[in-house]
């Protein structure tokens, strides 16, 4: 295990002073190479986000993982061929381009194990990814020792670096997100059609297989020109994260893509400017934190799906029901023991602590008792019956009838009539 | 040579082979339940863990280390939970959203450190350091009954060793309750069994083998030896017993047959320097499990053509 770790102190760290140079990095005023990456990182996580929409509409998240670990391989081999040949290793293009053969081989390896075998998806991603990346990890050892390996740096592949990036890597990862997300744009409609009804796709024509490639082709291509931005074990963030997030805000697909895409958008380009305002702030795990940031908000607080939202419509339908009974009860005459009915009642002025009503009570509850009856004729009227049956027992009968119906029905309720 | 064998080699490839084990007869299940990838999420954790442990402790020591890493497993397999249930959101994606995060969180948090070592350290937690558990104070086989050289042995050995050991005793104990529930889940409630426990007492359970070998191996054999073995294994026999056995078999044949590949196959093709074990014995197992795709007897899902 480590030995020797010397951490600063990790107070500092917390009470240190809000960076003025964020402001710079957030408006580009970090020099080129710094703005080259944060525009980089904005089009990478836009197309990220994108691309990673389908995957998980797919549900099959979890091969982007498959697919960046099987990167490593790649990366070493196209290193080792280059010095092989006499070029420098570190040729960014030629070391993405291996990763790609590897990571593309390894979704074959995915997709032949599925197929073939009777392992399930599960099974065979986490097989893949182990695998491909141990013997990455026993080419990088190799490397090592050779006489060119002691500089090649492969090791930032893992994690990501940006610190030592050159301008043409720089151009070439803008460039790169810049494509996949215009492909992404292009290709929206493929790609719902074949993730909500693959059935349907087929029969109008689509080759689902090929597009299911493509997806496959787009979620490497992002994973490969995120390699040197993020590194290859936190990239599937960019792919899973924001349209997990995106998912809290909207039920439509082209949305949900739109949001991923922002979502992915918005982590790349805070992440990247905040990275670029000291050391030690790398810019892969800063990326892939706003990222969780932003998921966090949007499991709380988006309405609709979010838990806070979830949790307060739960009460209140709760409390519609008990309040329903309870009045139901007051009107019958039976007692509450129920403590959270009571407790409705009581704070809303309709009952008193022991159980009688009061006289608002008794109004409420009398209505509550005819609104009941109502019901029970609106079923069985031939003309009513389909609104009654998804009536869900709540909403008051003013809201969902006429009052031409509620007429019609009350006049087949007997009238109160005169005490003889 | 036996000197040098049983100071040098044996206790790497004793605690491969331990390690190995620990995780394989977990992974078994893991893989009969489609949650093969919890493995693969809690070895990323364990990187966080340790940070957090460390940074709490404010020593370079081991327990707290592995309690931070046995900690930051059961909050990603809570937060895995909490997400799926809360948020309704697909298994695989929440545990996507988890362990980047934890990892990221991590990498920061060391980052965050004195940069000097760092680095390896990341890569310590990634590939372990199996070679490097050597047994100084052995002279030969007879070392092996020298209460005073035994005592010199390597710390990680013994706690994978207990490790193993617990993770045997569970399974064993555990048996019939884990089977029934793993393929008849409805069954196993309706009999009175505690689906829901079973279910956690087998993830702890993993993150407990993780933990004990990615301190002994780091994580890449860790999610290497929870899939590959049991996966091969559940291609050549459809009784789970056999399965099993097989994958300890497997799990046995990958740690030895890639920690030797590993230090003398590059000396046989005349390289100078020996290559990573836990890569290599990740790749063994991997080759078995492609051997076992292509010739496994029971490879074929029930009703496919063959």
């Amino acid at each position: 295990m480590a030995v020797g770790w010397q951490l600063r102190p990790w107070r500092r760290w917390l009470t240190r002073a809000p960076d003025p140079m964020l402001r710079e990095a957030l408006t580009f005023g970090l020099g080129y190479n710094a703005t080259l990456v944060t525009l980089g990182a904005t089009a990478l996580g836009m197309a990220a986000g994108g691309a990673g929409t389908y995957l998980f509409l797919r549900k099959r998240a979890l091969v982007s993982d498959a697919v960046s670990h099987a990167t490593l391989p790649g990366i070493c081999l196209a290193f080792m061929l280059m010095v092989a040949l006499g070029g420098d290793g570190r040729f960014l293009p030629g070391l993405l381009l291996g990763s790609a053969v590897t990571a593309g081989l390894g979704l074959l390896c995915v997709a032949a194990l599925v197929r073939r075998t009777r392992l399930t998806e599960d099974a065979a991603i986490g097989a893949v990814l182990s695998v491909f990346f141990g013997f990455g990890v026993v080419l990088l050892t190799i490397i090592q020792t050779l006489p060119a390996g002691r500089q090649a740096g492969l090791e930032g592949f893992l994690l990501g670096s940006t610190a030592g990036m050159l301008l043409p890597d720089a151009v070439l990862i803008a460039v790169g997100g810049a494509l996949t997300l215009a492909l992404v744009a292009v290709l929206h409609r493929p790609f719902t059609l074949v993730a909500f009804d693959p059935g349907y796709a087929e029969a109008t024509g689509w080759r689902t297989g090929g597009i299911d490639l493509v997806l496959m082709a787009l979620v490497m291509a992002v994973t490969v020109v995120g390699l040197k931005v993020v590194g290859l074990i936190m990239v599937v963030a960019l792919l899973i994260i924001p349209p997990v997030a995106a998912r809290f805000w909207t039920d439509r697909a082209a949305h949900l893509a739109l949001i991923a895409g922002a979502i992915g958008g918005v982590s790349g380009y805070v992440g990247a400017a905040v990275s670029a305002t000291a050391p030690g702030l790398p810019t892969g795990p800063i990326i892939v934190l706003v990222a969780f940031g932003m998921f966090a908000l949007s499991f709380l607080a988006a309405p609709g799906r979010g838990v806070v939202a979830v949790a307060l419509r739960h009460r209140r339908l709760q409390g519609a029901i008990h309040m329903r009974q309870g009045l139901l009860a007051l009107a019958t005459g039976q007692p509450i023991y129920e403590a959270l009915t009571l407790r409705l009642l009581t704070r809303a002025g309709l009952a008193r602590a022991d159980g009688v009503a009061t006289d608002a009570g008794r109004a409420r509850a009398a209505k509550a008792l005819r609104d009941e009856r109502r019901w029970d004729v609106a079923r069985s009227s031939p003309s009513l019956a389909g609104i009654a049956a998804t009536h869900d027992g709540l909403s008051e009968i003013e809201t969902v009838l006429t009052p031409d119906q509620i007429a019609e029905i009350d006049a087949r309720i007997d009238a109160p009539r005169e005490v003889t | 040579m036996s000197a040098d064998f049983v100071a040098l080699s044996l206790p790497p490839l004793v605690i491969g082979v331990l390690a190995a084990i620990a995780c394989a007869l977990p992974g078994n299940f893991l893989v009969l339940r489609r949650q093969a990838l919890i493995g693969d999420a809690i070895s990323h954790v364990v990187l966080p863990g340790i940070v957090v442990g460390f940074l709490l402790a404010g020593t370079v020591s081991t327990w707290p280390m592995l309690l931070g890493a046995a900690a930051a497993s059961l909050v990603a397999v809570a937060m895995i939970e909490g997400i799926r249930r809360l948020g309704k959101v697909e298994p695989g994606a929440a545990m996507g959203v988890t362990f980047t995060t934890l990892f990221a969180a991590g990498v920061l948090l060391l980052e965050q450190s004195d940069t000097s070592s760092v680095h390896l350290d990341v890569e310590h937690a990634l590939y372990g350091n199996l070679e490097s558990l050597i047994w100084i104070d052995a002279v030969g086989w007879q070392s092996l009954v020298d209460p005073v050289a035994l005592a010199g042995l390597p710390p990680e050995l013994g706690r994978i060793a207990m490790a193993t050991l617990g993770i045997v005793i569970f399974m064993a104990v555990l048996w019939r309750p884990l089977a029934v529930s793993t393929f008849d889940e409805g069954f196993a409630r309706s009999v009175g069994l505690p689906t829901g426990v079973i279910g956690v007492a087998l993830v702890v359970v993993s993150a407990l083998a993780a933990v004990a070998a990615f301190d002994a191996v780091g994580s890449i054999i860790v999610i290497a030896m929870f899939i590959c073995p049991p996966a091969a294994a559940r291609l050549v026999t459809h009784r789970l017993g056999a399965q099993v056995g097989w994958s300890l078999v497997f799990a046995v044949i990958a740690a030895v047959a890639g920690y030797v590949l590993a230090g003398h196959g590059p000396l046989w093709l005349g390289f100078a320097n020996s290559v990573s074990a836990a890569g290599m014995i990740a790749t063994v197992s991997g080759v078995i499990l492609a051997l076992a795709a292509v010739f496994g007897p029971a490879r074929h899902r029930a009703g496919q053509a063959t």
